[in-house]
């Protein structure tokens, strides 16, 4: 194959690092994405670079890769100095890269995706069956099965990830740099997808692996480098390392990486729902026949690969269902039967009975993103008494409390009057927090409450919902991270394709469990599971 | 990260934007072979050299601050509301059934209730195209702009077939009773002692709009009702997470937005004409567009851009009076002026935002 006849050119500069890169500085506007960066990844190993939102990683990666100029800084591949003006300079010199949102061609088989900007000739065909046979070899190499003449649109994320090394392999990329490849995978594409890195190794390749994940850097790297702030803090071998000391240098203090809690200790039921459907405007029935109990003073996590019902369940249980759709079943709280549609079935109505909510997409939904910290405070509650009286707004009233849940919640800048926009994801994420757990609900709904969040606002925000279910609220926790589900819940549904898949503890379940019941595959026997519910 | 003062944005970028449109309206001037310092010096004189100017450009600009608060009012929910030419229209329909119909013996009391015909004419106007948007999907813009015929044509059967008097010619009402002609302004002053603004149309009117632009502002930034209007307008998935009801704001917005444009009724219906005649609007309700535009949609704003926009008019007539410029080079200055505050307005701001970051850039 080509790529070794490659790999054997280059054995006389076999000492060299794979890829070295020394000053490297970029600044967009005032901000300072890399900031004076030296790394070092040696030939033949996975070499992890982690970094909390915001770090620089891609930035870094997209100088690498020929997306951005650098404006100060040298660039060595294998050794050797390179000007990297464009990502075709990058791909002749053995770069492949993964970015984080893919970039395939929807309507175009994975075959035409595959040659796609690398066709040889004009003719289409002999490039076509050229590729067939290099894709026969590599999928038999490494593990990396996808059939070549379905439509990407078709294939599932892990498979369109596939298509995506497979495109970098086949223009022979000597080094593969992954950003953020797993965290559109379940655990079991994760794992397959560690197998096929490891395999890569073996065969010599090097691998930039990019994560915010401490887990997938312990599992898999050899190496791992620390940005934080535009900045490479440290790069250390991952043997030599351990999860809490990434995650100080990660955020720059100490992190309690593992929530601290007692045994749930839960009382009435205060969530019931039986036999929950729903049908979608496109007739498509997106939950079918949900049954679920939280008990006052009990988290209950949702796990689940996003996209299989966890959103239309948040939206019908925070009274606003998609429009068109069809809800049916009965959902009770605190005994009192929820009205599922109609006019009586709006988010107003829910926050009045009581119900708090941390929607999935905080931009989106939880916050406008135009409104000034302390408006956004009021954001689902401007009707309340004391936030005005009559028909105006008391703005006083309203910044005085602002002000007191941006110094409870440390939200960084401390500033009511800074539009929401202007917060990083961490502190925004911080504002809704505050918003709906001071509220004291009696039942809070939670969608991914640490998507895109530093790990040092995860820490915070963890706690203090441990601390809601220790006043004996009810919490309904959906996330598809699986460590956030396994520290933080009292009790874990899977839910897969609109189905409870069963409920496990988590202390009696292992990820590898839950990933497969998360892929569908039920496992053990649905009696038990359900005993288990009303034990707990 | 805030990308450029606010002074900036809300004074010295459509000041830029003003100054370009005068640079472009002066070639203009120039390529006919007219001088434009002998131009602006009319405009300037005839709008705002005397009471009598000002008592035009004022009555101008009182049309302009309905129509631009209307404009504004809906933009906030996110609706582009380009019918306030039918519904101030209507509202003028609204003010003459009322005067017409009831006896009602003093100003102060006509007025009143004259701007309850033509708020809930105007109001009545936007519903429709309200309910379609909010119910159907209908776009906004394109049955509020149906509804501008809609109106026309339907104002032009009720004069001609139904209000027009006996054996009158005119395709108008009766005139209003003597007992609710409204003050102007030129009598007030008479009455304070003093001589301004003769002969001019500027009426009580004009405080009536001065009021609207402070109870739109406390509607729009400090009631709760305002409150829900932004979000809305800001992003309606975050509403519904909220609870507000897309359906009650979308028809409320564009009431009180109908209702704003059919006030100006008072002004050019009630307090001028003191009759209802055919196109009484006279493209009022379009110039609200280019005043919200301009006035970045902030009742301050507004009314600034509307005294602008009255001056306009009024130099603008003057203009074609005094001098050899013909009256469509007037509409060519102002559509200019529209054109630059309003649809290029990045193309001032942005060059201005760079230079903003790159001074602050220096600066750190
Ligand atoms: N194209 C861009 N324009 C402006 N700012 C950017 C751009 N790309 C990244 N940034 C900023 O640079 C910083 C680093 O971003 P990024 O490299 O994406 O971080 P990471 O991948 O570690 O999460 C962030 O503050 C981000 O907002
Ligand atoms: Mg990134």
């Amino acid at each position: 194959m080509a790529a070794m006849v490659q790999n054997g050119g280059r054995l006389e500069t076999a000492a060299p690092a794979a890829i070295e890169l020394r000053g490297i500085s970029k600044a967009f506007g005032s901000v300072q994405a890399n900031r004076d960066i030296d790394l070092r990844v040696e030939r033949g190993t996975i070499h992890g670079i982690i970094g909390e939102n915001g770090a620089g990683k891609s930035t870094l990666m997209s100088i690498l890769y020929g997306f951005y100029k650098p404006d100060a800084g040298q660039i060595l591949v294998g050794g050797r100095p390179l000007t990297i003006t464009d990502s075709q300079t990058a791909i002749r010199a053995g770069i492949g890269m993964v970015f984080q949102h893919f970039k395939l061609v929807q309507n175009f088989t994975v075959l035409e995706n595959i040659i796609l900007g690398a066709e040889d000739g004009r003719l289409l065909r002999p490039s076509l069956s050229k590729a067939r046979g290099v894709l026969r070899q590599l999928a038999k190499d490494y593990e990396l099965n996808v059939d070549p003449d379905e439509v990407v649109e078709n294939l599932s994320v892990g498979h369109q990830q596939r298509v995506e090394i497979l495109k970098a392999l086949y223009r022979q990329a000597d080094i593969l740099i992954l950003d953020e490849p797993t965290g559109v995978l379940t655990p079991a594409e994760a794992d397959h997808l560690f197998r096929i890195l490891e395999g890569l190794r073996a065969e010599g390749k090097t691998i930039i692996l990019i994560t915010h994940k401490l887990r997938e850097i312990m599992e898999i790297t050899d190496t791992v480098s620390v940005m934080r702030r535009g900045e490479m803090v440290a790069s250390v071998r991952t043997a030599e390392t351990s999860p809490e000391q990434l995650a100080e240098l990660m955020v720059g203090r100490k992190v309690l990486l593992n929530v601290q809690k007692a045994p749930a200790a839960p009382g009435q039921p205060v969530l019931e729902i039986r036999n929950l459907r729903m049908v979608d405007a496109t007739g498509v029935e997106r939950l079918r026949g949900i049954d679920l109990d939280i008990r006052a003073g009990e988290i209950l996590g949702i796990a689940g690969v996003s996209g299989n019902g966890q959103t239309q369940l948040l939206e019908i249980l925070g009274g606003y269902p998609e429009k068109g759709s069809t809800v049916t079943g009965e959902v009770r709280v605190n005994g009192t039967p929820l009205p599922l549609s109609g006019s009586a079935c709006n988010a107003a109505e829910r926050r009045r009975q009581n119900i708090g909510h941390i929607p999935e997409d905080r931009q989106v939904e939880g916050l406008i993103m135009d409104f000034a910290a302390w408006e956004n405070v009021a954001f689902g509650y401007h009707d309340a008494p004391e936030y005005g009286r009559g028909a105006l707004m008391d703005r006083d009233a309203i910044r005085r409390d602002a002000e007191g849940k941006i110094q409870r919640f440390d939200v960084r800048p401390p500033s009511c009057d800074l539009a929401a926009r202007n917060f990083s994801g961490g502190n925004q994420q911080k504002i809704v927090v505050a918003r709906e757990i001071e509220r004291n609900p009696d039942l809070l709904l939670i969608g991914q409450p640490t998507r895109g969040v530093d790990i040092g606002a995860i820490e915070f925000i963890h706690k203090r919902i441990v601390e809601l279910r220790d006043a004996g609220k009810a919490i309904l926790l959906v996330s598809v991270e699986l460590d956030e589900i396994m520290s933080l819940s009292d009790r874990i549904a899977v839910m897969f394709d609109g189905r409870i898949m069963g409920e496990r503890l988590p202390g009696a379940t292992t990820t590898g469990e839950l990933g497969l019941l998360m892929a569908g595959v039920d496992a053990a026997s649905t009696p038990q599971t359900q005993d288990l519910s009303r034990e707990v | 990260m805030t990308r450029m003062p606010k002074w900036a944005d809300v004074i010295l970028t459509p000041l830029i934007s003003l100054v370009l449109a005068m640079a472009i309206s002066a070639l203009v001037i120039l390529a006919i072979g007219e001088s434009p310092t002998v131009a602006l010096t009319t405009m300037i004189d005839g709008a705002l050299g005397s009471s009598y100017g000002w008592g035009f450009t004022l009555y101008y600009a009182t049309n302009f601050i309905f129509t631009g608060l209307a404009v504004m009012v809906a933009y906030h929910a996110s609706l582009f509301n380009i019918g306030g030419e039918g519904q101030a229209a209507m509202g003028g329909l609204g003010v003459a059934l009322v005067l017409l119909s009831l006896p009602l013996p003093h100003w102060a009391l006509a007025l009143p209730v004259a701007m309850i015909g033509a708020a809930l004419f105007g109001a009545a106007w936007a519903l429709i195209p309200a309910w379609l948007q909010a119910k159907r999907g209908s776009h906004i813009v394109i049955t509020t702009i149906m509804f501008n015929f809609i109106a026309a044509a339907a104002l032009n059967y009720v004069l001609v077939n139904l209000m027009r008097p006996v054996g009158s010619m005119d395709p108008a009402s009766a005139r209003f009773p003597d007992a609710t002609h409204l003050p102007k302004l030129s009598d007030m002053a008479l009455a304070l002692g003093f001589e301004w603004g003769k002969n001019t149309p500027v009426n009580i009117s004009f405080f009536v709009a001065v009021i609207a632009c402070v109870l739109v502002w406390l509607l729009i930034w400090r009631s709760r009702l305002g409150f829900e209007i932004r979000a809305f307008g800001k992003s309606e998935p975050a509403a519904l997470y909220a609870g507000i009801n897309p359906v009650r704001i979308t028809v409320i917005a564009m009431l009180i937005s109908g209702g704003l444009a059919g006030l100006m009724a008072i002004n050019n219906v009630m307090g001028e004409a003191e009759r209802l005649v055919l196109n009484a609007v006279e493209g009022a309700g379009f110039i609200g567009i280019a005043v919200a535009l301009m006035g970045r949609n902030h009742p301050v704003g507004v009314f600034l851009a509307a005294l602008l926009f009255g001056f306009l008019y009024q130099g603008g007539g003057e203009l074609a009076l005094w001098t050899s410029i013909p009256r469509e080079l007037i509409v060519v200055i102002q559509a200019l002026v529209i054109l630059f505050t309003g649809a290029l307005d990045n193309m001032v701001r942005m060059p201005l935002e760079r230079m903003f970051l790159a001074m602050r850039k220096k600066g750190a």
